[in-house]
């Protein structure tokens, strides 16, 4: 990408964006609420328990998950353990920076795992091998290879779609090795304000112009699991019930066109 | 949201664990101005919380790299006390109070004139003396307060307010045993006047319905809480004036 | 009993009918001002303010403001005059005849002036001079500060407040623009200035102000001469 990209949109940009999302379309000519194209590779890296990598348009980010035995945490001691990270790689950005995990990437972190903890996704009381002692713990990493916006959706489905993949080493504890259980299936949906138009999967410029971002999280059932509101400007509360129903639906959608 | 439990969180005359009927709040209490140092202060009590906050600038941005030169940015700090919860907490800030911080910070970037400040940053430090439930809502409404008692700018006074889901019920403002053992957790944070929401988070299991009822619930408590924030700030300039009255 | 102002709060809607806004207030409507501060509405001249209670100080081109060089450079001080931004004041800019790389003789860390602003920019930068009658380094004396909004209000309609004060007490006051005070005198009669200063700063949400000024003022002097006989 060249460097001016990186900064501030450029002004013709700006309007051309602007003046599209009157008339109802996208910059790329997607519909207000339409993802761009996504792919999804399992199993991309063998030498971990289960791993994807998922482009969404450009946005390009590798999930591996790593499974080993430890220590449940004292408040749950008959649970298995998941935690979320997310590293954003400098040669995914020219400004992004090597070193300790920033605001901005601890955010995305918990947004996504707050999206598949509370979804039940997994089953954590399976994942227990000496009850108080002994559990599986589950470590889902995602790298941010490639940048173009939109990370938090980008990430949860990466790491749903790796642990969907995944194998418990169960046989390293005197078991067999077993499917990592799940029981549901999370998609987050973010949406961008951008005047008062609210636009689905934004990709770097769209997510450059808006003023507010929202994720909602949503199950098969239609069922709200996790919501974030981020950045410095705000909703009126129409506006997130909108987003809700956007999510709902759309996460139906991209349910039946990738996960059957 | 936390574990399944036997615990009954309402009773069978729709009472909650605490004694509140489902669209009560905890008891509420806010002061401005006890922090001399500070360019503005205000400390809440929203049930078991005790909550300082402390607002410094505008100044200018140090280091220089994070000056906008457009407008002031906003640095709200929240954190843990060690003796605010019940095991010692390790000092510092955590992934979860880096995240606070964060949704606080932009919350608090959407109600302040920023554009007025080039250069600037205003630093709001939030203090959690003692945790119960709703921390983040807490500091929030504080913030605001302490801000306009600093004579900053502001488009209107945040007020952070939440909801959720109790054994399957919806109720405002969850207490502790509410938050460890309810099914969601609906944090908002709203311009008082025009209700446009400016922070809003949410875990654990609501459906389209449940939470349009959740957000009702909570737009009708912003009124009560604004008025509580509104008072904290007029109040002893009109009992001041009352005082030398009775000379 | 003192009467009170209006006291406003920030998204206030501001009744346009008492005049025409004008400072603290912004467009919140169509027709619609809403006030900026947690402050009172003050009217004067046709216009509607909202004065807050508290808040920074920011530099105006014309201003008269007490500052404390913090920095000295080859050719600049930097100074603070209680303000979200630093202002410079260069060596040209004072009646001294100065050598770059050596005005910390001049004007050292810690010392205070009475200068006026000279410029302000869009980005707050400015810039201050002590070329005008009466500006200085001040010497001597206290400083004590008072929120800028209410600089007004100590020096009160055509100086009487300050005057009064300054009679009273038999100080020597310099009030700058930025809330920063100067006051200079008997150590006894300093303190009583002050705390005339800090009833103001308490006190200037209130009507009849200045005639309880007067009271108070009289009341300490009463009670000096009473204890000295």
């Amino acid at each position: 990408m060249p460097k001016d990209e990186a900064g501030v949109l450029s002004e013709i940009k700006r309007n051309y964006i602007l003046r599209k999302l009157k008339e109802g379309q996208r910059g790329d000519g997607r519909t207000l609420t339409a993802f761009r194209e996504i792919s999804i590779t399992t199993n991309y890296i063998p030498r971990s328990a289960g791993s994807a990598y998922v482009k969404l348009g450009r946005t390009k980010v590798v999930a591996g998950i790593k499974v080993e035995s430890g220590e449940p945490f004292p408040d749950t001691p008959n649970q298995g353990v998941l935690t979320t990270n997310v590293e954003l790689l400098p040669m995914a950005f020219p400004t992004f920076e090597a070193g300790p995990p920033n605001e901005g990437s601890i955010e995305i972190a918990r947004v996504v795992d707050r999206g598949i903890r509370e979804s039940k996704m997994i089953d954590l009381e399976s994942l227990v091998i000496e009850p108080g002692k002994k559990v599986w713990i589950i470590f889902a990493d995602i790298d941010v290879i490639d940048f173009d916006g939109n990370l938090i959706d980008a990430c949860t489905l990466a790491v749903v779609s790796a642990l969907r993949s995944a194998i418990v080493p169960g046989s390293k504890e005197g078991s067999k090795d077993f499917q990592l259980p799940v029981r549901s299936l999370p998609i987050s949906v973010t949406m961008v304000k951008i005047g008062d138009e609210i636009v689905a999967d934004p990709d770097l410029e769209e997510e450059q112009l808006s003023t507010a971002r929202v994720t909602v999280t949503t199950t098969e059932d239609g069922h709200i699991r996790a919501m974030q509101k981020g950045d410095t400007g705000f909703f009126t509360l129409d506006e997130i019930r909108k987003a809700i129903k956007i999510s709902s639906n759309t996460g139906k959608q991209i349910r039946e066109k990738y996960f059957q | 949201m936390g574990t399944a439990s036997d615990i009954k969180l309402i009773d069978e005359n729709g009472l909650r664990i605490d004694g509140r009927s489902p669209t009560e709040l905890r008891p509420l209490k806010i002061e401005t101005d006890v922090l001399d140092r500070a360019d503005g202060s205000a400390y809440i009590e929203w049930g078991g919380n005790k909550i300082l906050v402390a607002v410094y600038g505008p100044r200018e941005a140090y280091p220089k790299h994070t000056q906008d030169i457009d407008k002031a940015v906003i640095k709200a700090r929240y954190n843990m006390s060690a003796f605010s919860v019940d095991e010692r907490k390790r000092p510092g800030p955590d992934r979860r109070s880096v995240e606070i911080s964060k949704v606080i910070s932009e919350a608090l970037q959407a109600a302040v004139m920023v554009e007025q400040f080039p250069r600037a940053q205003i630093d709001v430090f939030i203090e959690v003396l003692q945790a119960d439930a709703g921390t983040r809502i807490a500091g929030l409404t504080a913030s605001s307060v302490a801000l306009a008692s600093a004579g900053i700018p502001m488009r209107d006074l945040v007020v952070g307010c939440a909801a959720g889901k109790v054994d399957g019920k919806i109720v405002l403002d969850l207490g502790k045993e509410e938050d460890n053992f309810g099914q969601a957790d609906l944090p908002m944070g709203i311009l008082a006047r025009s209700g446009k929401i400016v922070l809003m988070q949410m875990d654990g299991d609501l459906t389209e319905d449940e939470f349009n009822q959740a957000t009702e619930l909570i737009m009708d408590a912003t009124r009560r809480i604004y008025e509580i924030q509104r008072e904290a700030l007029a109040g002893k300039y009109r009992a001041m004036a009352i005082e030398r009255g009775g000379e | 009993m003192a009467e009170i102002k209006q006291i406003v709060m920030p998204g206030d809607p501001i009744d346009s009918s008492l005049g025409k806004p004008r400072n603290g207030v912004y467009k919140c409507g169509d027709q619609q001002f809403c006030s900026e501060y947690f402050g009172i509405v003050q009217i004067s001249d046709q216009s509607i303010d909202i004065v807050p209670f508290a808040g920074p100080y920011f530099p105006r081109r014309g201003d008269k403001v007490i500052g404390k060089v913090i920095e000295v450079g080859p050719s600049m001080w930097t100074v603070d005059i209680n303000s979200p931004y630093y202002t410079l004041l260069h060596m040209n800019d004072t009646p001294w005849r100065a050598n770059a790389g050596n005005i910390k003789k001049l004007l050292g860390v810690g010392d205070y002036v009475y200068a006026k602003v000279m410029t302000v920019n869009e980005i707050k930068e400015s810039w201050i001079t002590l070329k005008d009658v009466g500006l200085r380094k001040l010497e001597g004396g206290h400083i004590t500060s008072i929120p800028a909004p209410k600089v007004p209000r100590i020096i009160g309609k055509g100086g009487s407040m300050v005057n009064m004060i300054k009679d009273a007490t038999s100080t020597r006051i310099v009030v700058g623009q930025n809330g920063l005070i100067w006051v200079d005198g008997e150590p006894e009669n300093v303190m009583t200035a002050i705390s005339a200063i800090k009833m103001v700063e308490r006190e200037a949400h209130t009507t009849g102000l200045t005639d309880r000024m007067q009271k108070y003022l009289e009341e300490i002097r009463s009670e000096k001469n009473g204890n000295s006989i």
